[in-house]
């Protein structure tokens, strides 16, 4: 995955690039499954490696497929996201481990996710859309509205759309 | 593409698979990993398929421009309207458990009602994209170089 | 350290989205590295919620550990919501491409700029005020070193 991301860095061609984050979003998608979220990698891979995808390769044969130009010497910017790598690093030192059965994400409100009073088997749907379900109401309008800037943005005006089949 | 016969074939085979399956993980999101969104996710990807093989004007005649249009803000009016279920039969705003004879059975239905809104709107959002990117190129003055 | 190794690896990852989206001038490029640094917050929000020996967090009878479901609830929200980003960012990269000819984040400014010197030019030649000089003419964009074009 992160071999993955190194190449993403240095090509140029916009078109490879598309490719290999379709195949990091698989992969990422992978390591999710390892990790025992399942819910997360099937949206993950769906959403990732299939609508990004398709999306991304729209967008680019809409804009006409240039390549991208490296230009500057990147010396400031390198220098910039490694300092912060190393103070987040710094920083992730205090966090708990790996697999530690006492930290505190697994305290409080979880026990009582898990005593299941709704009686339904998967415990993210049910946490989803029924303990937290006013924050899933606030995502689907966050969605909606998307779409609808969307429609702002690329919707032709029929007048015009005429004009320019007549002047054809 | 149309005229590949591979892509063809393999497309009338797979293209109602993926459609029911996106039915499956919609309606066992309860008993199994789903739910809304990859439901809605796995849908679209479906017509999106369908739409690459044999052409976005055959796509357009399946679904078209304004259902896809009605179904963002269909999914949302539902979600909302359970909520307001909820609060004329005497609960809080979305509340579940009001919703039927027993409190269990409520939260049951009230699920299932949500998660059928999620999908549709996401559904109707993915595919009113692809249509918007699609065409954009096609009602330009120039020619495709 | 081997107890941080998902940790090491969230950061490596949001350091290279960031260095994408500030050092590349492609603006899909950096639509790009905009999208790994998202996934790259999804792994540092899951990764603390698995337990070792615990599964999926769908409930049986023969499981007693399961890996923490709130985690799974929040990055679900995530995903959908870096998605309708990405839809929207693509959406006025296509416009600017429209506008301006070019998704070059360089040559965008440099239309700008040259856009703007054109309107002082024409501005102070109606008024008949006398311009400098190395004003007029086309410039290019504001850089570090030279383009090899």
């Amino acid at each position: 995955m992160s071999l993955s991301v190194l190449m993403l860095v240095r090509v140029r061609n916009l078109f490879a690039v598309i490719v290999l984050f379709g195949i990091y979003s698989f992969l990422m998608a992978t390591v999710l499954v390892a990790l025992d979220a399942v819910d997360v990698a099937m949206t993950e891979a769906a959403v990732g490696a299939g609508v990004s995808t398709v999306l991304l390769l729209g967008a680019l044969h809409l804009c006409k497929g240039e390549e991208a130009k490296s230009i500057h010497r990147p010396w400031l910017p390198l220098a910039v996201a490694v300092s912060t790598g190393v103070v987040l690093i710094y920083g992730t030192m205090g966090l708990p481990d790996f697999g530690d059965p006492q930290a505190p994400i697994h305290q409080h409100v979880v026990t009582r996710y898990l005593q299941n009073e709704v009686e339904v088997p998967n415990v993210v749907t049910a946490v989803l859309a029924s303990f937290r379900g006013y924050d899933t109401l606030g995502e689907t309008t966050v969605v909606f509205t998307a779409g609808a800037g969307i429609i702002a943005l690329l919707r032709r005006r029929k007048k015009a759309a005429d004009a320019g089949k007549d002047d054809r | 593409m149309k005229n590949d016969l591979v892509l063809r074939v393999v497309g009338k085979l797979l293209i109602p698979f993926i459609l029911l399956f996106a039915l499956y993980v919609q309606f066992h999101g309860d008993y199994g990993p789903g739910g809304g969104f990859q439901a809605g996710v796995i849908l679209a990807a479906g017509m999106v398929f369908y739409a690459l093989i044999f052409g976005v004007d055959n796509a357009r005649r399946v679904m078209s421009d304004w259902l896809a249009e009605t179904m963002l803000a269909a999914g949302v009016l539902i979600y909302a309207g359970v909520g307001l279920a909820g609060l004329l039969l005497g609960g809080n705003f979305l509340d579940y458990f009001v919703l039927d004879h027993d409190p269990v059975h409520g939260q049951h239905r009230g699920i299932f009602w949500v998660e059928l809104g999620v999908a549709i709107t996401v559904s109707g959002v993915m595919m009113k994209i692809f249509y918007m990117f699609a065409s954009r190129g096609d009602a330009n003055g120039e020619p495709e170089q | 350290m081997l107890e941080h190794f998902s940790h090491i690896v969230t950061v490596f990852l949001l350091v290279a989205g960031l260095f994408i989206v500030i050092a590349r001038g492609n603006l899909i490029k950096k639509l790009i590295g905009l999208s790994i640094l998202q996934t790259s917050v999804y792994l540092l929000y899951v990764a603390p919620g698995k337990l070792l020996g615990g599964t999926a967090p769908i409930l049986a009878p023969q499981f007693s550990v399961y890996a923490n479901p709130l985690p799974h609830v929040l990055i679900l929200t995530a995903i959908v919501v870096g998605v309708a980003t990405l839809a929207l960012g693509l959406a006025l990269a296509v416009r600017l491409r429209e506008a301006y000819g070019s998704i070059e984040e360089d040559e965008i400014l440099a239309l700008d700029h040259a856009a703007d010197v054109e309107d002082e030019v024409s501005w102070s030649t109606a008024q008949d005020i006398p311009v400098r000089p190395a004003e007029q003419g086309q410039q290019r964009g504001r850089g570090w070193g030279d383009s090899p074009r």
